[in-house]
């Protein structure tokens, strides 16, 4: 009877889908898996467009203020005989931070595994609302394309850090990147928050409302888990930055003097006065942490879920992963402050962001110590999705550690805006993301299109990589250590820093190096969607839904009857049945008894 | 309550009214950011601290508190059957949030008179906030007002009955939704100096 009832519900829901044209299937698309490709293709464009972008401004600091054929191509006027200009220089670093915070980390690796494995893990025919997940790719795309043409403004894109604080962001003539550029900057920007609350309120509600038959909150998947606490922290915390644009776009615009105070440009006294940028901070840091783990927390789903599999192991500690993302996503509210030591505030409030911060380190841990054993005696499937998983869970530890020498006041004060921030942030939040976004793609790029990866080209791109990614950030700690400071175009007028250059030279040999073999995956990727081996049912013998789902692409993703759930996602390897694996939708054996995790 | 249960139809039905609620959350987020950043800015030796809001800011309240009120009473009316009562009250409604925005422009127009600015070089920083709060505030109730004029509109096409009436609990929704957000940042604004 239900079996009946699903299936006329579903002709019902599609029935007028059935005949798809060029448009609608591929271009306006209202289903979940062709969007998530959508999200995965225009994000790997970004990503390419931000490491390029990191790839120059490294060779200039190599190198300061030496002509390079590459500059002269890609920079034109930017870069007069070659020689990069000091203001592209500032601009490069702002739209490299942007564009892969934003675009690639949040909209390129949310975007694409929360719109894949929401509904498909779940056992849903789509989101809760098709159309509005149409507009927020439209919109998302919409805020890449304006932020791409920014980088072709006469006078230059912005280039007042990602941060964007005042006053180089709301003075319009306070250098040649905060006119125009920015502008288009905070148009894109506001565009991008529209797309991502569209993104996340669909989340959040088909997380809650569409899952099928016995699965409960407790046999959700962690990578579920994960996407979907990723969007409450996105609903909570975008708004904000919103706010905060807004009121920057009065001073911009209208003259008000909300984070302004007297100030002098090109010698002419500015009619602002009693404003404070502190203020500026204050609200954008609100944002700018929890993004943190917007950026890191689908990135640590995807490796549970992966590492599970490929250890043929149950996870360890199910619930204590749950508690912790729900942990650190709590934690993440309150601890902006840590990007603020140095701005003027009480030192007793910085004690409370350091007690804070330092807290984020204990379900951290929980999660570092359950990916390790979860390893421990598994039976081990190293496969390119399994190498970056792991991969992850050794820079998660790396750039972690740092993290607690930078919660700490005291201790950050001395390394405050040196290269030991950015090989901290950059170690624990944009190498493991990234490597969470490469692992997931090597894992679901069956399911997404029907085709495997290849694998050695996996492990050469992997290695590489993981090689290039110590050897571009380990070394950036002991420079940050000696004092060198971020966002200098060169650092040959200080010869303190002399001693430093050779390392400036490697870090950048590697970066270049990491940087032209990411050609390898992007070959792979393109590659396989055409002519790549084809995939079977199963690849990895997981036990979650997406796999019991139709391989071909249909709307509604099961052709009849969704599957119902009997047990959780991790039946690895479970004593008395004969495969190494139980699916989630095979029911209890009699007798059996459903793990307690 | 076991939310995996129910129809397709059904679980639909409720997703989309809880995507309304996360959506409100996260337009109160945003007015949280502008009231805290007030509460901040108020310790700044700028700041204006012993200024009346307009009275008509006050009308405007009460405008918008009988406007929700109206609303209700609409939607009893629909539910009972009654079609011609639940269009006077909807359009009603409808009549009262135009007042509400006609009300809060010559509330702007009452402290322009007292000589204060909202932008520009002379503008104080009090006044700009209580600018920006309500600016902000009218253009949620602009959408409003545009998602009622849908639902008077569906009203008519006779697509709303006592069971089947999911956009217009939607729209109410977010009516008293703005209602009471303008009700909050107008106490906030009374008594926060």
């Amino acid at each position: 009877m239900s079996a009946h009832a699903d299936t006329h519900a579903h002709e019902d829901d599609h029935g007028h889908h059935h005949k798809e044209t060029f448009v609608t299937k591929y271009i306006f698309s209202q289903d979940h898996k062709m969007i998530a490709k959508q999200y995965l293709i225009t994000g790997t464009i970004m990503g390419v467009i931000g490491v390029l972008m990191s790839m120059m401004f490294r060779m200039q600091i190599a190198w300061p203020e030496e002509p390079n054929v590459l500059f002269e191509a890609l920079l034109g006027k930017w870069a007069p005989d070659g020689v990069m200009d000091a203001d592209i220089y500032l601009a490069l670093v702002t739209i490299h931070g942007t564009i892969m915070v934003f675009f690639v980390l949040t909209a390129g690796l949310s975007g694409t595994f929360s719109n894949l494995l929401i509904p498909l893990q779940i056992g849903a025919r789509d989101m809760a609302s098709g159309f509005l997940n149409m507009i927020s790719y439209w919109l998302f795309f919409l805020s890449s394309v304006i932020m791409v043409l920014s980088l072709f403004v006469e006078a230059g894109p912005a280039a007042a850090g990602w941060t964007i604080y005042p006053p180089l962001s709301a003075l319009p003539l306070a250098q040649g990147g905060s006119g125009m550029g920015m502008t288009l900057w905070l148009v894109s920007m506001a565009i991008f928050i529209a797309s991502s609350l569209l993104g996340s309120l669909n989340y959040i509600v088909t997380v809650i409302n569409l899952r099928t038959k016995g699965m409960s909150m407790t046999r959700l998947p962690l990578t579920i888990w994960a996407f979907f606490i990723t969007a409450i922290i996105g609903v909570i915390s975008f708004p904000v930055l919103l706010s905060a644009a807004l009121l920057l776009i009065m001073d911009r615009s209208f003259g008000t003097s909300f984070f302004l105070s007297d100030i002098f440009i090109q010698g002419e006294v500015l009619h602002y006065q009693g404003g404070s940028p502190v203020l500026f901070e204050h609200l954008f840091w609100f944002l700018g942490h929890p993004e943190v783990y917007i950026v890191l927390l689908p990135a640590l789903g995807i490796t549970s879920e992966i590492i599970a599999t490929n250890s043929r192991k149950p996870i360890f500690g199910y619930r204590a992963m749950v508690a912790s993302i729900l942990a650190i996503a709590f934690l993440s509210t309150i601890v902006w402050g840590h990007h603020m030591f140095i701005s003027g505030m009480n030192p007793f409030l910085g004690s409370v962001f350091t007690f804070t911060t330092l807290l984020i380190a204990i379900p951290s841990a929980v999660k570092a110590f359950n990916y390790i054993t979860t390893l421990w005696k598994g039976n081990l499937q190293m496969n390119p999705a399994m190498l970056f998983s792991i991969g992850l869970v050794s820079t998660f530890i790396t750039g972690g550690l740092t993290g607690i020498i930078l919660g700490d006041s005291a201790l950050d004060i001395n390394v405050h805006d040196t290269y030991f921030v950015v090989a901290h942030f950059h170690l624990v939040m944009g190498i493991s993301a990234l490597y969470g976004m490469f692992a997931g793609i090597y894992h679901w790029f069956p399911r997404m299109f029907g085709r495997m990866l290849n694998k050695n080209l996996g492990y050469i791109h992997f290695w590489v990589t993981a090689v290039c990614a110590y050897g571009v950030f380990f070394p950036m700690h002991f420079i940050g250590m000696a004092g060198l400071p971020r966002r200098y175009y060169t650092n040959s007028n200080f010869p303190l820093f002399d001693d430093l250059a050779n390392v400036n030279v490697i870090i950048t040999i590697f970066a270049l190096v990491g940087g032209v073999f990411q050609l390898v995956f992007l070959w792979n990727f393109f590659y396989s969607i055409f002519y790549g081996k084809k995939s079977v049912e199963n690849p990895w013998k997981s036990n979650t839904l997406e796999w019991t789902a139709s391989l071909k692409h249909i709307h509604g993703n099961w052709p009849g009857e969704i599957p119902h759930v009997h047990r959780w996602a991790y039946d690895y390897s479970k004593p008395g049945h004969e495969e190494d694996y139980v699916p989630q939708h095979i029911p209890l054996k009699d007798g059996e008894e459903e793990l307690q995790h | 309550m076991d939310l995996t249960q129910g129809t397709q139809e059904e679980k639909n039905n409720r997703a989309k009214k809880m995507m309304l609620w996360f959506g409100i959350v996260s337009l109160i987020m945003s007015f949280a950011g502008w009231t805290s950043a007030f509460v901040v800015s108020s310790s700044r030796p700028d700041w204006l601290k012993d200024f009346q809001l307009p009275n008509a800011f006050v009308i405007s309240t009460v405008v918008i508190i009988i406007s929700s009120i109206t609303f209700i009473l609409a939607k009893s009316a629909l539910k009972k059957g009654n079609r011609l009562l639940t269009t006077l009250w909807l359009v009603a409604t409808f009549v009262l949030g135009t007042i509400f925005i006609f009300n809060q422009f010559s509330g702007f127009q009452q402290i322009l008179d007292l000589g204060y600015n909202f932008t520009g070089p002379t503008s104080n920083v009090t006044m700009s906030y209580i600018y920006l709060i309500a600016v902000v505030h009218i253009l949620h109730v602009v959408v409003g007002l545009i998602c009622l004029l849908v639902v008077i509109y569906n009203h008519f096409k006779q697509k709303y009955n006592a069971t089947k009436m999911l956009g217009f609990e939607l729209a109410a929704t977010f009516w008293h939704f703005i209602d009471i957000l303008w009700v909050y940042l107008f106490l906030f604004l009374y008594f926060i100096r």
